[in-house]
């Protein structure tokens, strides 16, 4: 049984009267891409800035592989960081700033050279050695930083937010590059992020953080399917939530259920549901045609509304803005619906 | 080395006690401590008859402030780096503007070298200039002359208060030294706060319907005057404190400086040189005071 | 950084007005380089009744003018060394932490400039005459050490603000202890900024006469000597002479000084 590669018990993180990180208790397994995900102020940077060592928390203790490290100053840590501004030295080259950790270390110089275009090439960078980070675009720094970290083989490797800088394709782009390279060399990546999709896609395991709490940790499709908190199904895709006298009507049970808006079948009155489905009928209240799909606000006649997602698979725009104001029915999948909370 | 690393990581509250330590220690000991000795002094008094310091708690040296000539020093003084201030204000201001809102960045590096490279370049020799280019067998003369205009400064060397022998032992010669010495002082800090305003301001305040003379008036000016407040603090203090201006360009009428210097020196009269100090000390803490509110601080 | 205006032209007025104070800036200093050649002893004639270059060397031929210079420079660079050492480390413990009372040492370190010369020199003199301290070389430097203290420590500072601070967490992160991040990070950062704030404090210790009148005994730095000139003019030639050559030697430092100032902030206001 191989210990966890890292353990909180019972972290806590005080900023004068603000409580940025709450009592949190969390293990991470060896291997795994695990992504804090969360708002900004939630606590998740903070977490990964006491992995790091560059804050320590105010009451619980931190293990790394089963060997606490919670007071270890950063320099004293198997574990290594790519920074959100990627931190580049810019008085230093591209190869200065791999080797860097190398040259703490007094590795000799030819080693030093060999490992350095060893990660070049894994990066996508060789030939870049003798450039200035200023001379590089933002994702070559990118990868430049994620180079520089992995050189010491870390431990564990540390992600704030390294994608936020960069538009879209190159960030989607990095998303998959970032997801190989973890797979291959196999270390814990830890990951923070305010993207819920960027999330989605690269990692194992997803803990949500609200307010300096973890509100749940799963895979990306626990968390997505079945979340755990009004909190998790609202910020992690679109919250469609029902409780109380609907939920009754509708399934019998006065709790609150989170249903994906994806999942929904909008049908005309005279559509009959089938024993394996729920269904609530009501209103159209607004269509917004995105082409790829429409996005429907259902006001339902019980009380409450969904959001209904359909792809535009024969519709037209015309077609979807016709179905404005109209009654229809609502239907889904009784193994879709899952309860929130308890 | 990463033990006593590790220890000062996890004390940052230390090391920057350690790191203030020293700096501090000599700014407290010898400049505030001077200051308070400086302060205690203008409490002591000194002997006429014998010309000697007695070292007791006295008000009789502030009294000593109140005679007419003494007033008179004052009023002269704080007269004096008004009039400096305002005049550097608007003398300042094109310059500035055109630096911050006009010159490309490469241009803009030029100018600004320009502007500072004369306020570290010897004072001295700045004031000297003007002692040059104003005497009377000088340049200023030359030109005057060259225009025929001798009635007019001969006129202007008449008033009381502003004229002397000569532009260069007058009011009127200081003033212009002065304006010229402090004036990068007053630059610097225009430009800095117009250089925060954005561009998209301007724009707007246009697109709003303002002509370019009320958007000046109504968004540039109120913009740019924590700037002149900031440059006002340096113009101002430095003015009232000079006593170099006043003794190579000033008539027998005195200013603050020259009145602490000579009090100090000839007279050896420490105490009533404090207390002279001491006005202009009041004087720029409540300036200070008064810039920060102002914002001042934020354009330096 | 606010985008620059390629499109607009600066008004004709506005132009005229900046080319003004520009010259009046510098025209008085190129006045003194041409009286340096005048042939005239005893008054400053304009237009100079001749030119002659006899009075560099009768200049050079003066030992109290030598004396004078080796006395500045001396004092200069012990200045600027106690500057160097006190403004960066006022600038790094300002940096690295909000702690309390913050504002009141930039306060404190900004009063010796801030606050009239003659104010620190009259209590800088009561303060050493009250200890019976004899005016020396040194209390010169004492008291040029707290006027210069700021220049370095405003340099070192805006660089260190300007230094992105995840370099520091990083270099730590890579393994570096505290002195090693330092050694490798931080100085070369700051190197600049130290040189700069260094020689600006060297220029201002150099041409410094207001405090050093009160706290020098006997000795005459440059300055001083130039100041006696001033109100007795007793050799205008040399004096002449003695002031084109100080611009001249502080001309080269300041102009090198500014520019890496100006253009460390430029380059850094490009990329934001």
């Amino acid at each position: 049984m191989t210990k966890p590669a890292i353990r909180f018990e019972k972290v806590s993180r005080h900023f004068g009267d603000v409580i940025a990180v709450d009592a949190v208790d969390l293990e991470i397994q060896d291997g795994e891409f695990f992504s804090m995900l969360g708002p900004s102020g939630s606590g998740k940077t903070t977490c990964l800035r006491m992995i790091a060592g560059f804050d320590r928390p105010t009451s619980g203790r931190i293990f790394l592989f089963g060997q606490e490290v919670s007071n270890l100053p950063p320099f004293e840590r198997d574990v290594n960081t790519v920074f959100q501004d990627y931190a580049l030295f810019p008085h230093m080259t591209v190869g200065d700033n791999i080797a860097y950790g190398l040259m703490i270390k007094r590795v000799p110089k030819d080693e030093r050279k060999k490992r350095v275009d060893e990660m070049l090439d894994l990066v996508q960078l060789a030939g870049f050695a003798a450039r200035k980070p200023s001379q590089l675009s933002g994702g070559q720094r990118q990868r430049v930083a994620l180079a520089r970290a992995l050189i010491n083989h870390p431990k564990v490797l540390l992600l704030d937010e390294p994608l936020g800088a960069l538009d879209l394709k190159l960030r989607q782009q990095m998303q998959v590059e970032l997801k190989s390279i973890q797979k291959r060399i196999g270390i814990t990546f830890i990951f923070v992020t305010h993207d819920q999709e960027e999330a989605l896609t690269m990692s194992d395991r997803i803990a949500v953080f609200n307010q300096g709490r973890i509100e749940q940790v799963g895979t990306p499709s626990e968390v997505y399917e079945k979340p755990a908190t009004p909190f998790v199904a609202g910020f992690v895709g679109t919250s469609n939530l029902i409780s109380g006298d609907v939920a009754k009507r509708i399934t019998g049970s006065e709790k609150t259920f989170s249903i994906r808006p994806e999942k929904i079948y909008l049908g005309s009155l005279s559509d009959a549901p089938s024993e394996k489905m729920y269904s609530a009928t009501g209103t159209v209240r607004d269509v917004i045609y995105l082409g790829l799909y429409t996005r429907y606000l259902v006001n339902l006649d019980d009380g409450g509304e969904l959001v209904v997602i359909e792809q535009n698979l024969k519709t037209t725009s015309m077609d979807v803005l016709k179905t404005r104001d109209q009654k229809v029915c609502l239907s889904w999948d009784k193994e879709h619906i899952s309860r929130v909370g308890g | 080395m990463n033990r006593l690393s590790g220890y000062f990581f996890q004390r940052p509250k230390l090391v920057t006690l350690l790191l203030l330590s020293l700096p501090m220690i000599y700014m407290l000991v010898v400049y505030l401590g001077s200051l308070v000795s400086l302060l205690v002094n203008s409490f002591y008094y000194l002997e006429e008859f014998t010309g000697l310091v007695v070292k007791e708690f006295t008000l009789g040296t502030y009294a000593q402030l109140l005679k007419p000539t003494n007033l008179g020093i004052f009023r002269r003084t704080a007269g004096m780096a008004l009039a400096v201030t305002v005049m550097d204000a608007i003398v300042a201001f094109p310059l500035a503007y055109y630096i911050a809102k006009f010159a490309s960045p490469r241009l803009r590096t030029y100018l600004y070298i320009a502007v500072t490279l004369p306020l570290w370049s010897s004072y001295l020799v700045r004031v000297y200039a003007w002692k040059l280019i104003l005497s009377k067998e000088g340049i200023v003369s030359w030109f005057v002359d060259l225009f025929h205009m001798n009635f007019a400064l001969d006129w202007i060397l008449s008033i009381p208060g502003v004229g002397g022998s000569s532009l260069s032992l007058s009011p009127l010669g200081m003033f212009i030294a002065f304006c010229y010495i402090w004036l990068p002082y007053m630059i610097v800090p225009i430009q800095t706060a117009l250089e925060r305003v954005p561009k998209s301001l301007l724009e707007a305040s246009s697109d709003l319907g303002a002509t370019p003379s009320q958007t000046f008036r109504n968004v540039i000016l109120p913009l740019a005057f924590p700037g002149v407040v900031a440059g006002s603090i340096f113009t101002f203090s430095l003015t009232m404190g000079d006593f170099i201006v006043p003794q190579s360009l000033g008539t027998s009428r005195f200013f603050i400086g020259q009145a602490v210097y000579s009090y100090q020196g000839t007279a050896g009269n420490i105490p009533l040189a404090a207390a002279f100090t001491m006005g202009p000390v009041v004087i720029m803490i409540v300036y200070l005071l008064i810039a920060r509110k102002l914002g001042a601080f934020d354009a330096l | 950084m606010p985008s620059k205006s390629q499109g607009d032209k600066a008004s004709f007025g506005l132009t005229l007005g900046a080319i003004g104070t520009l010259l009046f800036l510098h025209v008085p200093l190129m006045i003194i380089f041409l009286y340096s050649f005048t042939t005239d002893e005893a008054t400053y004639t304009f237009p100079l009744p001749g030119f002659t270059t006899k009075w560099f060397g009768e200049a050079l031929k003066r030992t109290d003018l030598w004396d004078a210079l080796t006395l500045s420079l001396k004092v200069a660079t012990l200045s600027t060394i106690a500057a160097l050492i006190l403004g960066t480390l006022a600038a790094a413990a300002v940096y690295r932490s909000d702690f309390f009372g913050r504002d009141a040492v930039s306060f404190l370190l900004v009063l010796p400039i801030a606050l009239p010369g003659i104010v620190t020199g009259i209590a800088l003199r009561s303060a050493i005459g009250s200890l019976s301290i004899p005016f020396t070389f040194w209390t010169i430097v004492i008291g040029h050490a707290t006027f210069c203290v700021v220049v370095v420590y405003n340099n070192v500072l805006a660089r260190f603000r300007r230094m992105s601070g995840s370099q520091i967490e990083a270099s730590m992160d890579l393994g570096a202890n505290s002195f090693q991040t330092f050694r490798h990070v931080v100085l070369p950062n700051i190197g600049t900024a130290l040189l700069a704030g260094g020689m600006l404090a060297f220029a201002l210790s150099f041409d410094e006469v207001i405090v050093t009148t009160f706290t020098a005994g006997q000795q005459s730095t440059l300055p001083i000597w130039i100041f006696s000139q001033l109100v007795r003019p007793r050799d205008r030639p040399v004096t002449n002479v003695v002031a084109t050559i100080v611009i001249l030697i502080t001309f080269l430092p300041i102009f090198f000084a500014q520019k890496i100032s100006a253009e460390s902030s430029e380059s850094e206001g490009g990329s934001k």
